[in-house]
């Protein structure tokens, strides 16, 4: 306890932690890849939970594409081609993988950090602000949301359910999917009291999952329903990663972008202020 | 800023939570290099004035400065001089005991081997130096705490501030512990703690202020606000009845003043030995008698009717 | 100062309360839990409703739409009366597993709810019939709702659905017993998540819900014959669809037994060893 270390040399902050200063957002140092860094050394003690998560996704291409493929047959999709029942659904659980990652990470994992880690708490005691937690923590989720779907593509393009060059934009496209939702999530968190509010979250998961044209096309539904359905966010996903894996490309990709984006930025600054509005009163 | 200057100043600095009023305008400055400590029961506001300090809860009036910085524009600025050990340990638990120091040392923008450095020097000082790669869970409670002052060192602050740093410790953990923050003392670092044990703010305190309800009652070193607040001694008389304050006119005016607890009378006088003579002359006959000398429990006594502890 | 109110300390004050008979002393434990879910039932409720009523949508309506046109349903019978019967079974399996896994480690671990209950004249068996008794109240009100709203779908062929509401009670006990006796050895709730993915998923999606078993492997298959969701699914699917195989459904109602006897007596030494230390 002599010797004295060099004054903290200030820090440059990084690429998103720029970006997000361009928001209306709570301060923050630029240094929001600390927090990234310490959720990859927590990782490290945790990753069976990580890394089981792949399971269920691959669990569900088998069983629909697979299993009830054979009943199925074939599907005409909303582009009009028509394709086997394990082609059709491999995007929409690939968008599927990349929104439950992001939200388990955003919601379960921030909760517990917020209220009984008290993580942010001590976070918030060094130079880092509430900016720097939302933006840390959105990143993680991204993070984690790419390692399940590229996990996911690969093994669609190993089991041959991927026939398109355009294929390979669905990492990136899925990039924008786990961004909205991990923001959204973490924004709603904020507001939870307890874990039972997190029935909620359930609630709001559950029917995107199974109503964002991800089992069977818009088409299906009642002309009164569609729209509902292309107003909700995993629909944009779905359609987006549909388009890319199936090769159906066209300038409307760039719509569902856009929403995923647009919904993804709303949810960080919402999640920013709210972290400052709890912790730093 | 010039050296005489106080490292940490506040005047008027006030805290509303709506119509709660926690921190009533008070006043206090600390010097470098001193200890100086918040002494009050739970509720008095000591909290939620470390909080304002640290940068983390931004004042509702008043004027508070550190390093000559403002924290409502600086924050970032002031926190990376200061070393927040909080009431209630918020030790990361998915992490172990070293990485615990290197991603908080990182979140001052220290570089990755500038961190490991530290965190060997530092678990060193905490005693922790076998426990390095242990989980932080199994840890007892003395061992967090140490963990979470050696924590709040990684950046060499200047000032250290310590929000009930023993609470719920064990006696031999506290001493631990209180040597350990001596030590730190004799290096020159500036402690500001709040405390609600009399004898923490005894061992560890050059100056202090008392706060009661939001506001400071008194200010001064242990020894002057005894002498100042207090009798020397005090003679402690336990009787074999329900309600103590049904005796308390009879031993009125055997001391300077008589202080009524539920179980305990208590008597402040210059000369306790003197005075328990003249409560047998009386004819009482106490179950025990027993002559002390002061503390700052007594102060708090005197200047507010009611216990520290309660 | 005023004087603290006196405690009654003379024995004649006491009030010990008469002791009463082992056969109910199962009950406080499961009024205990019904307490504890009247302060969460609000989100709990819907989630528990809606789930179920959304696949039976998604699947029987939506995906139906699908398998019927393309191969005309599923043995002659249209794909909504086929899978709600398997999704009714699965359920009970989400509703068994989700109430017999955290909390039970909660009650041992967290809250400490259990080890409050064995200082009074409760005994473990009382703990597990009561907090067990519990859970099987629980299914059997998810199934019931179920089977009414299956019944505004069109999704049942004939009246011997009725007899799914006892069948489905007991799959989903043939899952919440093994899943007693499992938290009761765990340290942290880091195994339930292994479990349910690598156990009530998998079970979920392969276990005949959604297609005849046939269209798996065939090595695949004894695996699915053993677990109780099949037993569940296909019991179901037979009373459902108003063709119910008596001999095949004894069979499906004893093996669900043994496996609810059998891990009761796993469940109770688990407890045991856990708790009477």
């Amino acid at each position: 306890m002599t010797i004295r270390t060099a004054a903290p040399a200030a820090p440059r902050p990084g690429v998103v932690s720029r970006l997000a200063r361009v928001l209306p957002i709570p301060a923050g140092a630029g240094m929001a890849r600390i927090l990234v860094e310490r959720n990859a050394m927590a990782f490290r003690h945790g990753w069976i939970a990580f890394v089981t998560g792949l399971a269920e996704p691959i669990l569900y291409l088998f069983s629909l594409g697979v299993g009830l493929g054979a009943l199925v047959r074939t599907v005409t999709t909303d582009g009009g081609s028509v394709v086997s029942y394990a082609e059709f659904v491999a995007p929409a659980l690939l968008a599927a993988a990349a929104m439950n990652g992001a939200v388990f990470d955003s919601t379960f994992n921030v909760f517990f950090k917020l209220k009984y880690a008290k993580l942010y708490d001590s976070v918030l005691a060094t130079p880092l602000g509430p900016r720097d937690v939302a933006v840390g923590e959105i990143s993680w989720s991204l993070l984690r949301g790419a390692f399940y779907s590229g996990a996911f593509l690969l093994v669609a393009v190993v089991a041959g359910m991927v026939h398109s060059w355009w294929a390979l934009l669905a990492l990136p496209a899925a990039n924008f999917i786990s961004f909205a939702f991990s923001a959204v999530g973490m924004f709603a968190t904020t507001f939870m009291r307890s874990w039972v509010d997190f029935d909620w979250i359930n609630l709001a998961i559950q029917p995107l999952f199974l109503f964002s044209a991800t089992f069977f096309p818009l088409a299906t539904y009642p002309s009164g329903v569609q729209w509902l359905v292309q107003v909700t966010p995993l629909y944009h996903g779905v359609a987006l990663e549909r388009g890319l894996m199936l090769g159906e490309v066209g300038t409307g990709l760039l719509v569902h972008v856009a929403y995923l984006a647009v919904l993804g930025l709303v949810g960080l600054v919402g999640a920013a202020r709210r972290v400052e509005r709890l912790l730093l009163s | 800023m010039t050296s005489d200057e106080p490292l940490i100043h506040a005047s008027g600095l006030t805290k509303r939570f709506g119509d709660f009023e926690a921190v009533k305008a008070i006043d206090f400055a600390v010097q470098r290099g001193e200890a100086f400590g918040f002494l009050g029961p739970n509720g008095a506001g000591k909290t939620s004035t470390m909080r304002m300090v640290g940068c983390v809860s931004p004042a509702t009036g008043g004027e508070l400065r550190l390093f000559g910085l403002d924290p409502a524009t600086e924050g970032p600025r002031i926190r990376a001089r200061l070393g927040v050990v909080p009431q209630k340990d918020t030790l990361d638990e998915e992490l172990t005991v070293e990485e615990n120091i290197w991603v908080y040392g990182r979140y001052f923008g220290l570089s990755k081997p500038q961190v490991r450095a530290r965190a060997t020097e530092l678990l060193e000082f905490a005693q922790l130096t076998e426990r390095a790669r242990s989980k932080v869970e199994p840890l007892s409670g003395g061992m967090k705490r140490r963990l979470t002052i050696a924590r709040s060192l990684v950046n060499d602050p200047e000032v250290l501030m310590l929000d009930e740093p023993t609470t719920g410790l064990d006696p031999q953990a506290r001493h631990v512990l209180w040597d350990r923050l001596f030590r730190l003392k004799r290096q020159g670092v500036t402690l500001v703690l709040t405390t609600h044990y009399m004898d923490e703010a005894e061992q560890l305190c050059d100056r202090l202020v008392v706060m009661d309800h939001g506001e400071i009652v008194a200010e001064g070193s242990p020894r002057d606000l005894i002498r100042e607040h207090s009798t020397r001694e005090v003679l402690e008389l336990r009787f074999d009845v329900d309600d103590h304050a049904e005796l308390a006119g009879r031993v009125d005016g055997l001391g300077d003043r008589v202080e009524v607890l539920p179980d305990r009378l208590l008597i402040y006088t210059d000369d306790g030995d003197a005075a328990g003579e003249k409560v047998h002359a009386a004819g009482l006959e106490p179950l025990s008698a027993l002559v002390r000398r002061s503390t700052l429990e007594d102060v708090f006594l005197n200047l507010t009717g009611r216990t520290l502890v309660d | 100062m005023a004087a603290d109110p006196t405690l009654p300390t003379a024995a004649s004050t006491r009030n010990t309360p008469e002791p009463f008979p082992r056969s109910r002393r199962w009950q406080p434990v499961f009024a205990f839990w019904a307490t504890q879910y009247k302060r969460t039932w609000q989100g709990n409720v819907v989630s528990r409703f809606l789930m179920p009523v959304m696949f039976l949508l998604a699947m029987g309506l939506g995906l139906g739409s699908l398998v019927d046109s393309s191969s005309g349903g599923v043995d002659g019978m249209p794909y909504l009366q086929y899978v709600v019967p398997g999704i009714l079974a699965a359920q009970s399996m989400w509703v068994a597993m989700g109430e017999s896994s955290y909390t039970v480690l909660g009650a041992i671990r967290w809250q400490m709810q259990y080890h409050a209950m064995l200082a009074t004249p409760i005994g473990v068996a009382d703990i597990l019939i009561g907090h067990i008794g519990w859970v099987a109240s629980q299914i059997a009100l998810a199934t019931g709702i179920f089977l009414a709203v299956g019944a505004a779908f069109g999704a049942w062929a004939s009246w011997w659905v009725l007899l799914a509401l006892p069948l489905t009670v007991l799959t989903g006990l043939a899952f919440t017993v093994p899943v007693f006796a499992f938290a009761a050895t765990q340290e942290n709730d880091a195994g339930f998540s292994i479990m349910f993915r690598f156990v009530m998923t998998p079970l979920f999606l392969f276990s005949g819900t959604f297609f005849p078993l046939d269209q798996l492997p065939a090595f695949l298959r004894p695996i699915a014959w053993v677990t109780p969701l099949w037993h569940g699914v296909d019991g179901n699917r037979d009373l459902a669809t108003g063709s119910p195989d008596w001999l095949h459904l004894l069979g499906h109602t004893a093996y669900l037994l043994l496996v609810v006897v059998v891990t009761g007596w796993l469940a109770y030494k688990a407890f045991r060893r856990r708790l009477v230390v």
